[in-house]
């Protein structure tokens, strides 16, 4: 079972969709006990991070998931990847979760178009288990102002908008991010959710 | 390197698709969520639901379309038409879409768009325009479906919309819509360089080469076609690998 945190985010029920569409049994949830019950974690998000911020820190779920975290699988994906830094400068400083080190800035390229929305390819950089069976340099679908700034080793793959930005995050263990939307990216993302959703049966 | 994005759009009214010719006309073509999965197959990159029934219960048939064809069409999904608060948003990204377009509720009440994009991101919002030329270099604003002048400039709104918190306009040019002779050119150059967010280009495509033109011509993001797809002159695979033949950058499925 895959706990999908719903902390009211616009658009989870595609999270849940994508897993349903391929066979593996998930379950939005607002409670500790099934987060803690569950074999994997997805954070999804559209939104802001303060706001996320704000709204996990009242339902208590911050130092639910640095826990678990340690011990099963997780994915955040968008705003809930770019929650797992240390700190989010949208509108305004915001500690995030800090499960990998880095920042969440503000996206600032020269002649590019902000925010970077659309289908653009990953470029794989270290390996990881999220990426197996994918096709070369895969079309995945992004929609972002802000991208994490974080150590190259935590850094599986990136995408070119005038200059690498950070696509996919791995801190080598448990802790995933796509800063793309894998349940939006067609039979690519697909693959990636399964390659996430198989993590949770070892 | 980012792809140019090819979008149909489905025009739905009570549950059905439908398509007119300059805004009169109106013929029933299908049923949505099918349509909308034949178009995913093609290759679609996103994928345009605008609600054309604007009644209460029509909203309710609308959001069931969105939340069907989310069950299996795993690409992105926009919402357009009859939203008028913020509540509206939520409910129909809750739904399964991924953004929703604004158009006359957006001219009526520029707030919508700042409030949106506060709550649910910029990356949400998009804000559809209907305009009209009205002389070399000057087009207006019009609402409800085409049939009201607000007499505002295009390129005076587009900048508002920018600044407000839009993450993407969608430009339909009156002028050019149904008549299959291409998008509007002038129109499409004018509002890509006045904002730096992305704009769809939408209205005019009649032929394979009017897709290449619009993306080798203007600084266009993507490009919209509703009847064109509809009624299987083109598929969206055709029009996908004359863009690559040409050079431009398209995902291939």
């Amino acid at each position: 079972m895959i706990a999908i945190i719903d902390y009211g985010a616009g658009n989870i029920f595609s999270v849940k969709n994508a897993l349903d569409y391929l066979g593996y049994e998930s379950v939005l949830t607002k409670s500790a006990d099934e987060i803690k019950r569950a074999d994997a974690i997805i954070l999804p998000g559209v939104g802001a991070f303060p706001w996320a911020m704000k709204m996990l820190n009242e339902s208590g779920f911050v130092p639910l998931i640095r826990e678990q975290t340690k011990i099963k699988p997780f994915l955040g994906i968008c705003l809930g990847m770019q929650l797992i830094f240390d700190k989010g400068y949208e509108f305004e400083e915001t500690e995030g979760l800090g499960l990998i080190g880095g920042t969440v800035e503000k996206l600032e390229r020269e002649d590019m178009i902000i925010p970077h929305m659309g289908w653009n390819e990953l470029v794989i950089q270290n390996d990881c288990p999220l990426l197996k069976g994918l096709p070369e340099n895969p079309y995945v679908y992004f929609v972002h102002s802000f991208a994490a700034k974080c150590d190259d080793k935590n850094i599986s793959a990136y995408c070119d908008y005038g200059g690498k930005v950070t696509a996919l995050v791995h801190d080598g263990k448990n802790v995933f991010g796509a800063q793309f939307h894998p349940e939006k990216s067609g039979e690519v993302g697909l693959q990636i959710l399964r390659n996430f959703a198989e993590l949770s049966k070892n | 390197m980012l792809a140019k994005r090819i979008i149909p759009c489905l025009d739905v009214r009570d549950g059905k698709v439908v398509k007119g010719v300059n805004f009169e006309g109106i013929k029933e073509v299908g049923d949505p969520v099918e349509c909308a999965y034949e178009y995913n197959l093609q290759g679609a990159d996103e994928i345009v639901f605008y609600d054309i029934t604007a009644s209460h219960e029509g909203r309710g048939v609308m959001l069931d379309v969105v939340r069907k064809t989310a069950e299996k069409v795993f690409v992105p999904l926009t919402v357009g038409g009859g939203i008028k608060t913020v509540d509206d948003i939520r409910e129909t990204l809750r739904a399964g879409a991924d953004k929703v377009s604004v158009n006359s509720q957006a001219v009526q009440n520029p707030q919508l768009i700042k409030e949106g994009a506060d709550i649910f991101g910029s990356q949400c919002i998009c804000v559809g325009i209907d305009a009209k030329k009205v002389s070399d270099g000057k087009w207006t604003v019009f609402i409800n479906g085409g049939r009201i002048d607000m007499k505002m400039d295009l390129i005076d709104w587009v900048k508002k919309c920018e600044q407000l918190g839009a993450g993407e306009i969608c430009l339909n040019s009156i002028d050019t819509d149904g008549v299959k002779g291409g998008f509007d050119l002038p129109m499409l150059k004018a509002v890509c360089s006045a904002v730096k967010i992305p704009v769809i280009a939408s209205g005019g495509a009649g032929k394979l080469g009017d897709f290449a033109e619009a993306f080798i011509e203007t600084d266009c993001s993507a490009a919209l076609a509703a009847s064109l797809f509809h009624f299987k002159e083109l598929t969206v695979g055709e029009v996908k690998q004359d863009l690559k033949n040409k050079g431009i950058p398209v995902r291939m499925v």
